[in-house]
């Protein structure tokens, strides 16, 4: 069949790979999901059925119901981020389509998008199919994975037209401060350069809070912030997520989204609202259970004597066993039936680590601690 | 303060962690969790440790009722002495004093349903002070220890995704 070059010039994931390596077995812990282990809060799951049962099943309004936009301003006020629900805020079918959509609206045929890896693996094919020219940016291990503006300023960085901006990190769980941030932000805006910042996982950081890069001087004109359901409240199936920036962007957005999505499935509007509404508590346990594991598996990391930078957000961490990670990573599977994924599948950057995921509950994981040991002193 | 508080947390739901495991889940040294458990149970915050059990899971008999007691203070009698009286007995699993429209909320366990009742009828319905007992015979549980007994949650989410 005839392909289009845009779709032919992106290669297949390197994810699948390992999905399929660890579906021939039947005896494997996977530390390799990208998603919360935990189900959708139970009220929030209910508000779903209650609205099925209702038969409320029609299209809500193209930026989202109008309730949902409230409490989504009242939620992420707690980031010092203040967005009207009337022409500032647009909900989307995931996160995913959020990012999609902001590609499309300000990327032109031929534009550079500066993506800092390791990151997550969407952003590169998101740039090809919007036409527009990636521009890898590295991070690096000693610096904790913070995106810094001697390596965007060495990448060519200050000629990129748009910058995607991701922490709390997938796959390297870095989060950035607001001193790292401002000396990004500055250098946005001398550079005039627009901001994708997907926060994503900006509820689920330790010890320290979620800093936004449009709360900074400058950039709340040039940033589009988004989050979403999936990871925060374990809603990922539901598909639900936002965008938040100036009306301009949003309207922008918006013109893409209501010719090519109509509106954000409804039902998953529904369970969002009494997310918002009343399950708050249920995320701080899950923000706890995800703490300890991480605590844990660090701890274990470092009693294996297996290099491991202190990872503060998302429910990743991202060991440096050193060497070929795809094979390290494709032994381990083999001899101990543990998965995990290959740094380098999130860019050059990642190459010789391990994205491990603790979103798994604790007794596999302790297991699969045992199992890494194992595999590493055998070696 | 927050450890003690985590700690607890995480013994509420598996009192089998071992102290290493605590220690690192919590970011502490094990010597520190073992002084933590110990001033718990010094101080009677932690009474003990427990199984959850499906006993209807067992082929074996095992009967549970909830019985809600009804009683008359006098000037001599409080809340107190009845309950004193009445923890005493083994087949008592738990005794609360609760709001409403009765005293107390008792659980009790026995090998049978006549030995349950026999209990209520001869150990507590004579107490001078009660004036009521309404048994309730357990007949499924779904959820006890904040445990869920039916079907285990199934992982259904891709074994790698990104
Ligand atoms: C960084 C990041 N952004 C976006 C997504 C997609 O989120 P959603 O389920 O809201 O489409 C993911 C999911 O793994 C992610 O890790």
């Amino acid at each position: 069949m005839r392909i289009a070059d845009r779709v032919r010039s992106v290669p297949e994931s390197g994810i699948r790979k390992f999905f399929e390596l660890a579906e021939e077995r039947d005896d494997v812990i996977s530390l390799g999901v990208g998603e919360p282990d935990f189900s959708a809060p139970w009220a929030a799951r209910t508000a779903a059925i209650d609205s099925l049962e209702r038969g409320r099943t029609s299209y809500t309004s193209n930026l989202g119901k109008r309730e949902l936009r409230e409490y989504i301003a009242e939620d992420v006020s707690r980031w010092g981020l203040e967005y009207s629900p009337d022409e500032e805020i647009l909900v989307t079918t995931g996160a995913s389509e959020a990012v999609d959509l902001a590609l499309r609206a300000f990327v032109n045929p031929g534009d550079t998008v500066a993506v800092h890896e390791p990151s997550y693996i969407s952003y590169v094919p998101g740039v090809r199919f919007a036409g527009g020219e990636p521009l890898g940016v590295a991070t690096y291990a000693e610096d904790d994975f913070v995106l810094t503006v001697e390596s965007l300023q060495k990448s060519g960085a200050a000629d990129a037209d748009v910058l995607i901006l991701c922490y709390p990190n997938n796959p390297t769980g870095a989060v950035m401060n607001e001193r790292e941030l401002s000396a990004v932000a500055d250098f946005c805006v001398d550079n005039d350069i627009l901001v994708i910042a997907d926060e994503i996982y900006a509820a689920l950081t330790y010890g320290r809070e979620h800093v936004s890069i449009a709360t900074l001087p400058g950039m709340r004109e040039r940033t589009i912030v988004i989050n979403g359901f999936s990871k925060a409240f374990a809603m990922t199936g539901l598909r639900l997520g936002y965008a938040m920036g100036p009306p301009a962007g949003i309207d922008a957005m918006n013109r893409v989204h209501q010719y090519t999505m109509l509106s954000a499935p409804t039902t998953a509007q529904f369970a969002a609202i009494e997310a918002l509404r009343s399950c708050g508590d249920a995320v701080e346990e899950m923000r706890s259970a995800y703490n300890r594991r991480r605590r844990f598996v660090l701890s274990r990391f470092s009693e294996m004597g297996l290099d491991c930078f202190e990872a503060r957000g998302a429910f990743y961490a991202f060991p440096e066993p050193g060497g070929d990670d795809e094979a390290f990573a494709e032994d381990l599977l083999e001899s101990q039936g543990v998965a995990v994924v290959p740094g380098s599948v999130f860019g050059e950057g990642g190459r010789g680590h391990l994205r491990v995921s603790y979103a798994t509950g604790m007794r596999d994981l302790k297991e699969a601690m045992n199992r890494m040991e194992t595999f590493l002193t055998d070696r | 303060m927050a450890a003690k508080r985590e700690l607890l947390d995480v013994l509420s739901t598996d009192a089998r962690e071992s102290v290493d495991d605590l220690a690192r889940q919590l970011d502490v040294d094990p010597e520190t969790v073992e002084q933590l458990i110990a001033e718990l149970e010094a101080e009677g915050v932690i009474h003990g440790y427990q199984a959850v059990i499906d006993w209807d899971s067992i082929n074996d008999s095992h009967v549970s009722a909830f019985v809600e007691l009804n009683v008359e203070l006098d000037r001599e009698t409080g809340y107190e002495e009845i309950a004193d009286r009445i923890v005493k007995f083994p087949t008592v699993q738990s005794l609360r004093l609760v709001s409403g429209d009765y005293d107390f909320a008792i659980e009790v366990t026995g090998e049978s349903m006549q030995s349950v009742s026999r209990f209520i009828s001869e150990q507590i319905a004579p107490i001078p002070e009660v004036t009521q007992t309404v048994t309730h015979f357990i007949m499924d549980t779904y959820k006890d220890g904040g445990m869920e007994f039916g079907d285990r949650d199934r992982d259904d989410r891709l074994s790698v995704s990104p």
